[in-house]
């Protein structure tokens, strides 16, 4: 694929038409807000749980893609910002605290807090280094977790309550939970496009492509590039927090490195850069991660090997596979 | 901490960066030499050590089972490079990541089933079982002294290959130019599959000579790369000095670390939380110790030459 010639429609290829790109959002929010009204027909109970764990994975895949697609950085550290947004409702809800508008401040600055620190280090390296380090970084909170002895260690935290809002509890309705996680997929879809459009998405975006420029015309690429890690490592903490109050259930392993992989195979699947492509990446990756589940419990000697497919014989993921459809109809 | 248990841990320190020598130079060769990311490179020690479990205890030598593990983990690592990485090399990074990546979720778990999820052992060679006497009161296993030699002897001839032989300056030149070095007429794909053999090798010898001293299971790889990332990161990546430099300093941090942070805090801390905040650090320090080189020296201690 690399030796072949340049031509107009592989360039689209990673690109979806603009149609696509303003449609393709509208038509999987619909579905997913039709999805409990199939269940009520008949839909086994079981999809509804896995869906919504599907898009709880979106929202974190949705904001790697903001600092992987949009800003050219491959974060494989991401897995601690879930780690920590679960680690925060967990030790608070252990604790006795189980108010979401405690909680999700407390969690919020502590990813912010952290993404700032390990980005500023991260941020003074490019390419392998960046991977690397951010992956090491991953692994420091991974063997913290391990060491908090008094909130289950290696074996991880059970959770006897789930987050309340003024003292409601939300979470507790299967459907009531599904349309929340729905709501802040939509939220942080809608926030992620507004930073990509606005100037600083639009100074990320130039720096990916060219840094050295965009450092020339003025701007501190760096804070950009720093900002949008934080803007990112908030938004997969609020995964956390909802991973936690689904599974009821904190434990190191939502930390590990081959979670952060399996972040960026998330949004690698949906699409780099698409940002709904983390979506569908997500929803892809998590069913079929179901179902050859419930087929073996070797799963993984058969997923591995597709991961390895997907990526000799795609490029640009499914939002790619669309548009290069519609290219080949329209031409 | 005594003096004696202090030359202990030293000698462990050593031995464990030795180690991680091996691991990462294949790593950091491959990269330096190919672009490539290789995380599959973990999973190649893992096998090197299920072989050598398997091998040792079908021939009851360990010498002859050694050399039979390295043999099948390099064509464990060919017929990889020829079914899989060979198609990667022109790819980006992202890719690279991601497919290797997918190497690793299919290798742990083929190993997994093939041998067991308990852990295994490999007993300890005769001839290098025992204990030397340093000084009084302190022994040290002959195997680990055997380690130590074996890594520093690789090393040595690693050396030897990249800085004065004919492939060795193909290699470097293949570093700094690889679309130069095939106009001259150098097969790269050749060259690009020996030094990938090569890496290979190294790895699985690693995870061999690793067998009789730590417990051989699934996953074993996955820790064991991070170190090497860490290891190239802080001695600078594609250097093979660096590799040796970074992969000392984190063995010997790292079991420093771990034997002393306890006692080190047991001076301002109560004994219990000592002991929780200690577990904590001492996994982290090696992380520190990395964030504290990068942000002096983004391009670790010993950058390559001749890369930008």
């Amino acid at each position: 694929m690399a030796s072949a010639p340049p031509n107009p429609a592989a360039a689209t290829a990673r690109r979806p038409a603009p149609t696509v790109r303003r449609l393709a959002p509208l038509v999987i929010f619909a579905l997913l807000a039709l999805l409990p009204l199939a269940s009520m027909l008949g839909l086994p109970g079981h999809w509804l749980t896995l869906v919504t764990r599907a898009m709880i994975f979106a929202i974190a895949a949705l904001s790697l893609d903001l600092i992987l697609g949009i800003g050219g950085l491959i974060s494989f550290g991401h897995a601690a910002y879930i780690g920590i947004g679960a680690y925060g409702a967990g030790i608070l809800i252990t604790e006795g605290q189980t108010e979401l508008l405690v909680a999700l401040p407390v969690i919020l600055l502590a990813c912010a807090v952290f993404a700032a620190v390990t980005g500023y280090v991260s941020l003074r390296t490019r390419g392998v280094a960046f991977i690397m380090i951010t992956l090491a970084f991953g692994q420091m909170a991974f063997y913290f977790a391990q060491a908090l002895s008094a909130y289950g260690g290696d074996d991880g935290l059970t959770l006897y309550e789930k987050s309340t809002l003024l003292g409601r509890e939300i979470f507790s309705n299967r459907t009531g939970f599904y349309y929340i996680a729905l709501g802040t997929l939509a939220a942080c879809y809608w926030l992620a496009r507004r930073v990509v459009a606005s100037r600083f998405g639009r100074v990320l975006r130039a720096a990916r492509e060219n840094a050295v420029r965009v450092t020339i015309t003025g701007y501190d690429v760096n804070h950009v590039r720093l900002g949008a890690y934080v803007i990112s490592g908030m938004m997969a903490g609020l995964s956390g927090f909802l991973l936690a109050n689904q599974t009821d259930f904190v434990s190191p392993a939502y930390m590990s490195w081959s979670r952060s992989g399996e972040l960026i195979f998330m949004t690698v699947l949906g699409g780099v850069g698409s940002l709904y492509g983390a979506i569908l990446g997500a929803l892809a990756f998590l069913i079929t991660e179901d179902v050859l589940s419930s087929l073996t419990q070797n799963w993984k000697i058969i997923f591995g090997p597709l991961i390895v497919l997907f990526v000799l014989f795609t490029h640009g993921g499914i939002a790619g596979l669309v548009s290069k459809l519609r290219g080949r109809r329209d031409g | 901490m005594t003096l004696s248990l202090l030359i202990v841990q030293l000698l462990n320190g050593l031995q464990f960066g030795v180690l991680l020598f091996l691991v990462a130079a294949g790593l950091t060769l491959v990269f330096g030499v190919m672009d490539f990311i290789n995380l599959a490179h973990g999973v190649q020690y893992m096998l090197g050590a299920y072989l050598a479990v398997t091998f040792v205890s079908l021939t009851g030598s360990f010498l002859l089972g050694l050399v039979l593990a390295l043999a099948a983990a390099l064509l464990l690592g060919l017929a990889l490079e020829f079914l899989v990485f060979r198609h990667l090399y022109e790819r980006d990074h992202l890719d690279q990541v991601l497919a290797t990546f997918g190497l690793i979720l299919l290798l742990n778990q083929a190993v997994k089933m093939i041998w067991g999820a308990a852990p295994l052992s490999v007993p300890v060679p005769e001839f290098l079982s025992g204990n030397v006497r340093l000084m009084d009161g302190i022994l040290y296993p002959v195997y680990r002294f055997a380690l130590i030699a074996a890594g520093l002897g690789v090393g040595a001839l690693l050396w030897f290959v990249v800085e004065k032989t004919r492939t060795g300056m193909l290699l470097r030149a293949g570093a700094s130019n690889a679309p130069m070095v095939s106009a001259l007429g150098v097969d790269i794909r050749k060259l690009f599959m020996i030094v990938f053999a090569f890496g290979t090798m190294l790895a699985g010898f690693a995870g061999a000579m690793a067998a009789p001293i730590l417990s051989v299971e699934p996953g074993m790889g996955d820790t064991v790369l991070i170190l090497a990332f860490v290891v190239i990161v802080v001695g600078g990546i594609g250097s093979i000095r660096g590799a040796f430099v970074g992969a000392l300093i984190v063995g010997l941090v790292d079991t420093l670390g771990r034997s002393s942070m306890n006692d080190l805090l047991r001076l301002f801390m109560a004994p219990a939380s000592a002991r929780a905040t200690g577990a904590a650090l001492s996994s982290m320090l090696i992380y520190l110790v990395m964030a504290a080189v990068l942000f002096v020296k983004p391009d670790g201690l010993l950058p390559a030459k001749g890369r930008s």
